[in-house]
Order: structure tokens, then C-alpha cells, then sequence
């Protein structure tokens, strides 16, 4: 390849990025300008915290979609993030207040706030600690597992491990944590209420922009070099270590950064509905959300989105209609997927749309074989004769 | 004298009571083209697998430029500058050929680099060289997976080369190509051998003759002989090896099907 053909390539590449970029741009001021003229309040509620859930389902496709990581574990990062957040919120006590200190410390006897709630009465600490919280945790864990090579079903289980050990931790902690009912009863955020209309649209716009930042985080992990070995990773682990890389910090740093975007997703989950609970850290919500990507189609990132903002509103609008057999629905959706659409919906549109489309349009095939195959005569000849 | 890039001692690997390898020594000069034969389970691959660190002697040492490879992983014996391909191409199949290429040529593999530096030009202009010496110019950017198996042994060779290290292991290249890429692959690894010291794993004896200069049979484990193809061939305890009591099950490996049978034509071939 010449370099001018280098550099062709080069500006086609950024063309592309700014037509990406652009309509990036053109669904955020949708969703920001426009929906909240066609939806009512409850309506774009649930839209924000669906799209507060996607977050998380770009961090689950960089590890499963793209490093081949099946994490069934990310609701622990998902919870860990939200209750950073709740514990801010909680120490939001008026100063006139009989008590300063959470009121469920009072019905449980706790007189002094334990050492560990006090960063928690800075806003950036928290917000620090809402993605260093669930980064470091996965730091470790990652660092522990993957340096013993353990992979593929064995990592799977751990991580659900993990979410039992950290539901059993939040659960017993009354104390601390207020055990099983979680934190909620949310007053302010500076100054505003919080369960407002006006601060919840706040919420849904910061959502939109997060959103959009971990989605251009996401794309730029995984173009690139380092978005390749990924896939390398993903596709033949023990041959990346004789090109001579050592996959585990790989790893590490995805699976940190994944459960990073699941502290986020659930900081802004928690913003938007008001209580957080040891509940999400039930293995059914990290399943759920595997099931969300798998839908979306894996290794696409739009796909994670999509697929979780599809699942979601199908979720709400027939546990609304029939709340009985949502649950039903959710395993056929699962199945339908595995079995006709293994790739996912953006993966078939991928594969097989832009095929069906032209097919439709009556524009030429794309090429299926190389190129070379494609444009011989002779092979042109026999497969017009052979075929019709 | 030549400096010796590896040196193997009294090397044994016990795979619970099974011998894989039996006191084995053998030693490599720097710049040398070594060719090792040996029957089907011989020990060739896990005489490959103890160079590359995948796994660890039982007894015995690998010296590599002088420096016991024992404590050191895959990934860092890779970095001290021994590259391995596979008996079948293990190449990354959803990348294309130039993906493939980059992420083995790049020279600083840590976790940060890789993920902030671009792909200097320099390394490009290498990608581009080894894409057109492996024959891949037109193919460069479709997926690995639509390459044939002769295209991806090649681009193993390929990426093996842009690794640029010192020692070249390379397990059976020639396993199911064609005559003619047989000898193009032949013509690549005797050039390459200029630069590097290479030990080629191969059953293929007419490729044997092609490349070969010096030429080890492992037998159970162990060195049977070493020499040029001419003194193996005519070795009788090779013979012996290969065709000896149990003739049908041993001469497939050297032999084409429906070849003559005698024993030295069984070997020649």
C-alpha cells in the first residue's frame, strides 16, 4: 500500500468518525430537546433510567462482546456505585435537624456515623468513589483471577460468587447499611429536590451526556491496536502470550473500567428511582443484563443500548398489561436470540441487512468470496450459469 | 566459533509417570537452520513447548542466550526474542491480515502503550513490506477468516517475522500446502535464516531435504541422531526407528501413501 493510499484511508476513517459523531449528536438533542415534549414525566423517567441501564451494558460488551469475559457479577459494581452515591445523598441533613446522622442509624441505636460514611460528605470524594469503588474492586478480583488463568465458565462463577458474598454483606449490615431495605428517602442534591420533576429532568439530561461519554470511551478502547488484542484475547488467549503480550493487565484494565461504567450506570439508576437496595446485587438483575447485550447483539456497543433499552420497555409494558408472564417472555426473548439471531439484532443488521436491503433495492450483492473470485470472468460466467 | 543461542541439558519432562522427554540435550549456534524429525510422539511439540515457557521441565534447563528460561513466562520469553508458530495456523481470525500483523510487530506490548501510542510508521512500513513478501497485498483487509489454510500458514510466518525475534520455532509449516507453496515456504525459511536461527518441526521429507542443513531425530524422548539429511537417511537405527518391527504404523509419517516401500526409499521420499 502506498501512503497516499495510507492517508486515503486515513481521512475515510475520520469521515466516518464525524458521520458517527454526528448522529451521535442528533439523538442527544432528540432525546434532550424533543422526547420531553412527547412523553409524559413517568414515561421519561423510565426512559432515563433505561438509558442509565445501557451504561452498564457497554461495560458488560467490552468484557463479554469484546475480551470474552462473561461476567455474571456486574450488579455488585452496578449497587457499589449506587450506594456511593445514596450515602452522599443520605448525609444531606438539614442543619436544624434533631439528629445528624441518617435516620435509620437512629432506629438501629448508632449514635456516631461510622469512620467510613465521613468521605462521603464531599461531593467529589463521592463522585470519585462511585467509579474508583467498583474499579478497584474489580481491580483486584480481575488481578487475582486472571493471573491464575482462570477463565472462560470457571471466571463466570466466581463473579457470581462475588455477588452472593456482597449480598450477604449489604444484606446483614442493618447498622451500617440498612440491611435489606437499602437506602432511599432522598432529600437534596444541592438544593434541589430530588424527587422533583425539574431535578429529574436534570438527571435524565446527565444520563444522556454520560451515556454518550462511555460510548465514545467505548469506541475508542476498542478501535485502535488495543481494541484488536482484545479480540485477540477474546479469540485465542494462549497465542497473545506467545506474540509475547501478558494478557492479564489487558484484562485488569477492561474489567476495571467495565465495572466503572456499572458504578456510573448505577449512581444515575439510583438518581432516578430513589432507593437503592442490596437487591440489585441479585444474580437474577447481573443475568439480566448479559441477556440485554446478547439481544443488542455482542461486540457492536450500539447494540448494548439498543438491546437494553428494547428489553426494558418490553419488560414495562407487558409487566404493566400482564405482570404474570413478563418472566416467560424474557427467557423466549433469550432463546429467540440464541438460536435465530446469535449475533443480535445490530449483528444481523450487520450481516445480513445491508444485504437484504440492496437486495430489495435491486443494487448489486455485496461480494461474499474475495475479490478476486468476485471480478474473474470465468467465475462470473459459471455462477450465471449454473444458478439461473 | 559460533556462540550457541540455546542450549538444552539433560532435559526431562514427566507428564504423570509418562516420559514425554528423556534426557534430552541438544544445543542451537547462533544463526543456524536446524531441522528435527522424529516418529509420532516422539516429543517434538513438547520439546517446543518447554522452549516457549507453556511448560515447565520436570528436570534439566533450557539456556537461552545464556540464561535459564525457568522462571520466566510465555509472554516474557516471547519478549527475549523467541517466536513460535503452531502445527495449525492459530491466527486471530476476526482480524484482518494487517490487524494481525501490527499487533506482532508492535515493540512495546505493555498495557498503556498499547493503548495510547498509535501505530508508529515505521512499524506500518514493516506491515506493508511483510504483507507483500507473504503474498496477502490484496487480502490485507478482509477478515483472517476468509484467508485459505496456505494463506494463514503464511501469515503465521508472517506475524512470527514480525515479532523479529532471535529464534524461530516453527512447527510443521508445510502441513497441507501444495507442492508449490510447499517450496515458496522452503525459499522464505532459508532467507529468513540468514537473520535468524530457526528450528523447523517437519515430516515432510522432500521439504526436509529442501531446507535442511542439519538435522536431529528425537526418538521417545530423546536425541536418536544428529547430522546432515544424507548421514540420518542412511543411519541405521533410524531406519530402524522408523520402519523396523512395526513397519505400517511408523512409515506414514515419512511417506506419502502408496509409495515404495523399501526402507530407503521410504525415507527419500
Amino acid at each position: 500500500m502506498t501512503t497516499a493510499q495510507i492517508e486515503r484511508s486515513g481521512t475515510g476513517i475520520s469521515r466516518n468518525l464525524m458521520v458517527e459523531a454526528a448522529i451521535v449528536l442528533g439523538i442527544m438533542l432528540f432525546l434532550i430537546f424533543a422526547l420531553p415534549l412527547l412523553m409524559s414525566d413517568f414515561r421519561l423517567n423510565l426512559t432515563g433510567r433505561f438509558l442509565a441501564l445501557s451504561i452498564v451494558a457497554l461495560g458488560i460488551d467490552l468484557i463479554w462482546g469484546f475480551t470474552g469475559m462473561l461476567s455474571l457479577g456486574h450488579g455488585v459494581f452496578f449497587t457499589l456505585g449506587g450506594y456511593a452515591l445514596a450515602m452522599y445523598l443520605k448525609l444531606q441533613i438539614p442543619a436544624n435537624a434533631s439528629s445528624q446522622l441518617p435516620e435509620f442509624m437512629g432506629l438501629y441505636g448508632v449514635t456516631e456515623l461510622p469512620w467510613f460514611w465521613k468521605p462521603f460528605y464531599s461531593f467529589p470524594l463521592t463522585a470519585l468513589m462511585v467509579v474508583l469503588l467498583p474499579a478497584i474492586v474489580a481491580a483486584i478480583l480481575g488481578y487475582l483471577i486472571f493471573r491464575n488463568r482462570i477463565r472462560g465458565v470457571y471466571f463466570s462463577i466466581l463473579t457470581q460468587a462475588t455477588t452472593i458474598i456482597f449480598f450477604n454483606f449489604f444484606n446483614g449490615q442493618q447498622k451500617l447499611f440498612n440491611g435489606t431495605n437499602g437506602l432511599t428517602d432522598f432529600k437534596t442534591l444541592f438544593g434541589m429536590e430530588v424527587s422533583k420533576p425539574g431535578a429529574q429532568y436534570v438527571f435524565y439530561v446527565l444520563t444522556i451526556l454520560f451515556l454518550a461519554a462511555t460510548y465514545a470511551l467505548s469506541r475508542w478502547l476498542t478501535s485502535g491496536r488495543f481494541g484488536r488484542l482484545l479480540v485477540a484475547i477474546r479469540d485465542d488467549e494462549p497465542r497473545v502470550r506467545f506474540t509475547g503480550y501478558n494478557p492479564t493487565g489487558f484484562k485488569v484494565l477492561v474489567f476495571a473500567i467495565s465495572a466503572a461504567f456499572a458504578g456510573l450506570a448505577g449512581a444515575l439508576f439510583t438518581l432516578q428511582t430513589g432507593i437503592i437496595s442490596p437487591n440489585s446485587m441479585n444474580i437474577a438483575f447481573s443475568i439480566e443484563m448479559v441477556i440485554w447485550v446478547a439481544v443488542g447483539g455482542r461486540a457492536t456497543l450500539v447494540g448494548a443500548i439498543l438491546g437494553t433499552l428494547v428489553v426494558n420497555f418490553a419488560k414495562s409494558m407487558l409487566s404493566e398489561k400482564f405482570p404474570d408472564i413478563w418472566l416467560f417472555f424474557q427467557g423466549a426473548l433469550f432463546l429467540v436470540v440464541v438460536l435465530f439471531l446469535p449475533s443480535g439484532i445490530v449483528g444481523w443488521l450487520r450481516e445480513r441487512g445491508s444485504d437484504t436491503f440492496k437486495n430489495l433495492t435491486g443494487r448489486r450483492k455485496r461480494s461474499m468470496t474475495y475479490p478476486s473470485l468476485e471480478e474473474d470472468p470465468e467465475v462470473d460466467y459459471e455462477r450465471k450459469n449454473t444458478r439461473n | 566459533m559460533s556462540e550457541k543461542i540455546l542450549e538444552i541439558e539433560n532435559l526431562t519432562v514427566n507428564f504423570d509417570g509418562f516420559r514425554a522427554l528423556n534426557n534430552l540435550s541438544f544445543g542451537l549456534d547462533t544463526g543456524e537452520l536446524r531441522v528435527i524429525i522424529g516418529p509420532n510422539g516422539a516429543g517434538k511439540t513438547t520439546f517446543l513447548d518447554i522452549i516457549t515457557g507453556k511448560t515447565k521441565p520436570t528436570e534439566g534447563q533450557v539456556r537461552f542466550k545464556g540464561r535459564n528460561l525457568r522462571p520466566y513466562a510465555e509472554y516474557q520469553i516471547a519478549e527475549m526474542g523467541i517466536g513460535r508458530k503452531f502445527q495449525t495456523p492459530r491466527v486471530y481470525l476476526n482480524l484482518s491480515p494487517r490487524e494481525n500483523l501490527e499487533l506482532a510487530c508492535n515493540r512495546v506490548k505493555g498495557v498503556f502503550s498499547t493503548l495510547f501510542k498509535r501505530t508508529p510508521s515505521p512499524e506500518k512500513r514493516t506491515v506493508s513490506g511483510l504483507l507483500e513478501t507473504i503474498g496477502l497485498v490484496p487480502k490485507a483487509d478482509m477478515k483472517a477468516n476468509l484467508l485459505s489454510h496456505g494463506e494463514k500458514q503464511w501469515l503465521e510466518i508472517g506475524m512470527l517475522v514480525a515479532q523479529s525475534p532471535d529464534l524461530l520455532l516453527v512447527d510443521e509449516p508445510v502441513a497441507g500446502l501444495t507442492d508449490e507453496e510447499t517450496e515458496r515456504t522452503g525459499e522464505l525459511l532459508i532467507s529468513l535464516a540468514q537473520s535468524h536461527s530457526i528450528i523447523v518441526i517437519e515430516h515432510d521429507m522432500e521439504f526436509v531435504r529442501q531446507i535442511a542443513r542439519q538435522v536431529t531425530v528425537l526418538h521417545q524422548g530423546s536425541v536418536l541422531c544428529e547430522g546432515t539429511i544424507d548421514e540420518v537417511q542412511n543411519d541405521p537405527k533410524v531406519i530402524e526407528v522408523y520402519l523396523g518391527k512395526e513397519e505400517s504404523q511408523h512409515e506414514d509419517d515419512l511417506r506419502p501413501m502408496s509409495q515404495p516401500v523399501s526402507a530407503e526409499d521410504a525415507i527419500a521420499t
